[in-house]
């Protein structure tokens, strides 16, 4: 069994809060500490639970196979002016200060 | 020569050529289109939108896979993949993690560790509007269908990666899954690139991207092995990175990524209901294949006895192959002048039909053709030393017809007009 | 005018000529613009839209099943062309190009939309208090919360806004304002309704549903609105077949301990008293992995929250990040925390499975009873920024709405009464998966035996 860090450190709501792409302020730290600490804490009960031989529920539904079948039909695209009309647009294009970073995938 | 040990593994991505995206009913195609014009809530990431499985990516990869040689997982479903870039709209990449579709597989004598499915992102691109360095973003790929392959680390040359490539291209337009065009971006690669000294797999590697033509490809990776041995034999420490190929320097750069950005928290994704495939299914996939390429040229090797290289270039198209075999079958005994002038002067391009390019080959060998009556006289002799084909026919075989057409010029010493052939035959037949 | 409070009331009304569609509009907006200020139960009120609607329904022949029935929607289901916000300041002027599914099938089916509902931002809280443009007062009391996350889907009705309206449900929103409300509103069975269109909040186990002021409108919405879409993967049309006329309705015993008011306690012994009389027959059951339920609950949501918040980028539509509200925020590193690397295995992934000895515990219930009951909260609703201290009440609040939603069952939540405060009281029945009919049978069997009648605060 996995030995559970139940009490964070401030290390840790660091790094999730990058994995979150959330910038958090001192004082949002500060105070989501102790707060996600006493959550994971008690969540970490189910450690306790017998779960061997149990497979996991993703979705109660139990479909299977669900396709849009082979259609030739295309469905209602967006117009370029409905997908732009809830920001400022650049000749078509969303514009966003340079992104200097790579792709970390593909 | 190199002191160091090779190793590459790769991450093909192919296009499929779908008529629709992979979890909604926009157009996978959006080559010439408009930017952000391709798009609906789903491709787009509007809150409140939801995908759907298109069941032709399903079909496509799985004809993929049965080529290879994998083993078609019963069970398959989709993940979430998390992580955040401007043109990956919901944070998330749909695409798959423990259960894919195909496990295994080989081509060329190179083993791969899988295929999967998973959707595209949009395209960004970095420009200068005034002063200001900006990025613009175009979301009409996003969401399109992917197959990713990705291969065990079993090359030792670039030599190896291109032979692959070519090979996968090939079986990928023979499947009629996709074009599989480097240059047009239908297939892409990532190289992870490391050397060796005792040939074990080091503790790094490099990943090469944005590769994107068979020529640069060569190039770029000789470029990052001699990068990496420079500073192997230095003594220098090489890191786990992400590399890019600068085709003016001709040297690999750095392409800076966020650290921990390899945490991607997949889950199973909940708003899809997984895929069952029982082993009938994917039987009458597997019975409809094509011949593939490798099974093809043996097959020429063998029957029409060419050379290496004409083989090669009739193959390269199913198109191509299929017509030479029916003109072969036309006139067996014109196959020289049927493949030097298909092979060297792409004849074929002017005639559609087989027939047309056999009449052209006898015109421009000026062979006169044969009599009528010479005609009728060996279709009557054909008919009456096949009597079961004849019956075949009659039952409703029709291809019978073209191997009745090869005796009949094989009597006439292939001088016979086929389609004078074609027509007094059939006219015999249905007497 | 006196405004109907039924469906079949509102459409005998307009077909006998005793008013018109638009002088139903005329009323309500009447009403909302007299109270709303205050109570803050529309965040987007759809004047214009109203209006040409109902000139459509009174030239029409009345022959659409909600014709003239005027209808609101919590801020979390997009309407193609009307302000969206979800009740948070980061989608405060998205305005969609597209709509919901259900927003369009009620709309086609004769619905004046009249406009859209306050919620707790992005659906997480149960009073209605972390909405970023204000708390929903019950119009019951406007010192108490109106309940949540659909906030404003119960005040609208009861405070005569709106006849129907829809909310979402993934650990009670949509029952808790019914509660709170004196009205009916149906949790239906994960997978029965589309999603397509609503901001989502965990996608497992999102709800919609209805509320309205008789179990027979709930059912007529719901007809409306259940059904294959194909936009939505996971929903399938279904029923059970129950021909049954005598049911028998399990009593958890987990549900009725310390923590649970002793009003409430009374009232549902009252409410099964009066079922006996009915000839229900009750029997006492157990489920002893809903002590789990929470701890489940609290893992997969907010993991499925932070997956589904990740789209918020700011890029295509929205504010930053940082304009998330704090109730948002935590649940989105509770959500990676649980899913990162490490850690998937020992939360996520266990959860999963635990999740899974729940539901089957809870299928196996169905197999001995038809239908169970339970409390739909541990107290009525409670004073404004007085969120209860006392951790057991906490609990058995997540408790009474994450079986259903763990689940994926149907629940229904019925009035049955008012409180020493003159509070609304009321109770809850569940089925088992696309069981909507039991409950709507039993609700109408409640209706009956307490000559049930709709009531609203003003």
């Amino acid at each position: 069994m996995i030995h559970l860090m139940t009490r964070l450190t401030k290390k840790e709501v660091l790094h999730v809060a990058e994995l979150s792409n959330l910038k958090l302020s001192e004082g949002e730290v500060k105070k989501f500490l102790p707060q996600l600490s006493k959550i994971i804490e008690y969540v970490s009960q189910l450690s306790k639970v017998n779960t061997k031989e149990i497979k996991p529920t993703s979705q109660t539904t139990g479909l299977t196979n669900v396709y849009r079948e082979n259609s030739n039909e295309l469905g209602e695209t967006l117009t370029q002016e409905e997908v732009l009309s809830n920001t400022d647009g650049y000749n078509g294009f969303f514009k966003v200060p340079a992104i200097l970073e790579g792709r970390t995938n593909k | 020569m190199n002191k160091y040990k090779i190793i590459i593994g790769l991450e093909v991505h192919i296009e499929p050529n779908t008529k629709q995206k992979m979890f909604c009913r926009c157009q996978q195609d959006h080559f010439g289109k408009i930017p952000n014009s391709n798009t609906c809530p789903i491709c787009l990431g509007l809150p409140g939108a939801l995908p759907y499985i298109n069941k032709e990516a399903i079909e496509k990869i799985i004809k993929l896979g049965l080529a290879l040689g994998s083993k078609i997982n019963n069970f398959s479903r989709f993940y979430r993949k998390h992580y955040f870039y401007p043109d990956l709209p919901k944070g998330y990449q749909t695409s798959q993690l423990d259960s894919p579709f195909c496990i295994g597989g080989e081509l060329l004598g190179k083993k791969i560790n899988h295929i999967h499915l998973e959707e595209d992102a949009g395209k960004l691109v970095h420009e200068t509007i005034d002063g200001e360095k900006v990025s613009l973003i175009d979301f009409n790929r996003s969401g399109s269908c992917l197959i990713e392959i990705v291969t065990e680390p079993v090359f030792n040359s670039v030599i190896e990666v291109i032979a692959f490539l070519k090979e996968l291209q090939l079986i990928a337009r023979y499947l009629d899954i996709s074009n599989a065009d480097m240059e047009k971006g239908s297939m892409r690669l990532e190289a992870n690139i490391s050397l060796s000294l005792d040939g074990k797999l080091p503790n790094y590697k490099v990943e090469l991207k944005n590769i994107n033509s068979f020529k640069f490809l060569e190039k770029a990776i000789n470029a990052e092995i001699e990068r990496q041995s420079k500073a192997l034999n230095s003594g220098e420490k090489l890191i786990q990175e992400t590399r890019g190929y600068d085709e003016i320097k001709k040297t690999t750069f750095s392409q800076r990524t966020k650290a921990d950005s390899h945490d991607y928290r997949y889950f199973p994704e909940a708003d899809l209901p997984p895929v069952e495939l029982d082993n009938s299914e994917i039987e009458k996939i597997k019975l409809k294949l094509v011949e593939l390429p490798e099974v093809k040229r043996k097959r020429f090797a063998e029957k029409y006895k060419l050379s290496k290289e004409y083989t090669e270039i009739l193959i390269l198209d199913i198109k191509r192959a299929n017509y030479f075999e029916e003109a072969f079958k036309l006139s067996p005994n014109l196959i020289t002048s049927i493949a030097n002038l298909m092979v060297n002067k792409n004849l074929d391009k002017d005639f559609s039909e087989p027939a047309g390019l056999i009449r052209k080959i006898l015109e421009l060998t000026k062979v006169d053709y044969a009599n009528s009556s010479d005609v009728e006289e060996s279709i009557s002799k054909v008919l009456y030393e096949n009597p079961d084909v004849i019956k075949s026919f009659k039952d409703g075989k029709g291809q019978v017809i073209g191997f009745l057409i090869g005796q009949i010029q094989k009597k006439l010493n292939g001088k016979g007009d086929p389609r004078i052939i074609q027509q007094k035959l059939l006219e015999k037949l249905h007497e | 005018m006196n405004l109907p409070l039924t469906i079949k009331e509102t459409q005998e009304g307009l077909k006998s000529k005793k008013f018109s569609a638009v002088e139903l509009v005329d009323t309500y907006l009447e009403k909302i613009k007299k109270y709303n200020d205050e109570y803050k139960i529309f965040l987007t009120i759809n004047e214009e839209g109203a209006y040409k609607k109902a000139k459509e329904i009174d030239n029409s022949d009345f022959t659409l099943p909600l014709f003239g029935v005027v209808g609101s929607y919590k801020d979390i289901f997009l309407t193609k062309g009307i302000r969206t916000t979800a009740g948070s300041k980061i989608l405060e002027n998205f305005i969609p190009p597209y709509s919901a599914t259900i927003v369009k099938k009620l709309e086609n089916a004769g619905v004046i939309s009249i406009g859209k509902l306050n919620c707790d931002a992005f659906a997480h809280g149960s009073s209605g208090e972390n909405s970023d443009f204000g708390t929903t007062l019950n119009p019951w009391n406007k010192e108490y919360t109106a309940g949540g996350s659909s906030s404003g889907s119960g005040a609208a009705l009861s405070s005569g806004m709106s006849l129907i309206s829809i909310g979402t449900d993934t650990c009670g929103s949509i029952r808790l304002p019914a509660n709170y409300g004196y009205l009916f509103s149906l949790k239906p069975t994960y997978g029965a309704v589309s999603r397509y269109g609503v901001i989502a909040m965990a996608s497992s186990l999102d709800t919609v549903g209805p509320l309205a002021h008789t179990v027979s409108d709930v059912e007529t919405v719901f007809n409306v609105i259940k059904g294959k879409d194909y936009l939505d993967a996971t929903v399938t049309e279904k029923s059970i077949n129950n021909k049954n006329s005598k049911f028998k309705i399990g009593i958890p015993k987990e549900f009725f301990v310390g923590g649970l008011s002793k009003e409430i306690e009374k009232n549902i012994g009252e409410v099964i008293k009066i079922y006996k009389n009915e000839n229900v027959e009750f029997i006492d059951v157990s489920l002893p992995s809903t002590k789990y339920g929470i701890s489940v609950y609290y893992i997969i949501q907010p993991a499925e929250v932070s997956s589904n918040l990740s789209r918020f980028d700011g890029i295509r539509y929205g504010g930053l990040r940082d304009s998330f509200g704090e109730e948002a925020k935590r649940r989105i590193m509770l959500g990676s925390y649980v899913l990162s690397a490490g850690f998937y295995d020992a939360y996520y992934e266990k959860a999963m499975k635990v999740r899974t000895i729940i539901k089957n515990e809870v299928d196996s219930i169905f197999t001995k009873v038809d239908a169970l009951i339970a409390p739909v909260a541990p107290t009525p609703a409670f004073k404004l920024g007085e969120k209860t201290n006392d951790p057991l009440s906490m609990y058995l609040t997540d408790i009474y709405a994450a079986t259903a939603n763990l689940s994926g069952i149907p629940a229904i939540a019925i009035p049955s009464g008012f409180s020493d405060k003159k509070l609304p009281l009321g109770f809850q029945l569940m089925a088992p998966r696309f069981g909507e009919d039991i409950l709507f049978k039993l609700g109408k069997i409640f209706e009956l035996a307490t000559d049930y009648k709709p009531k609203v605060a003003f």
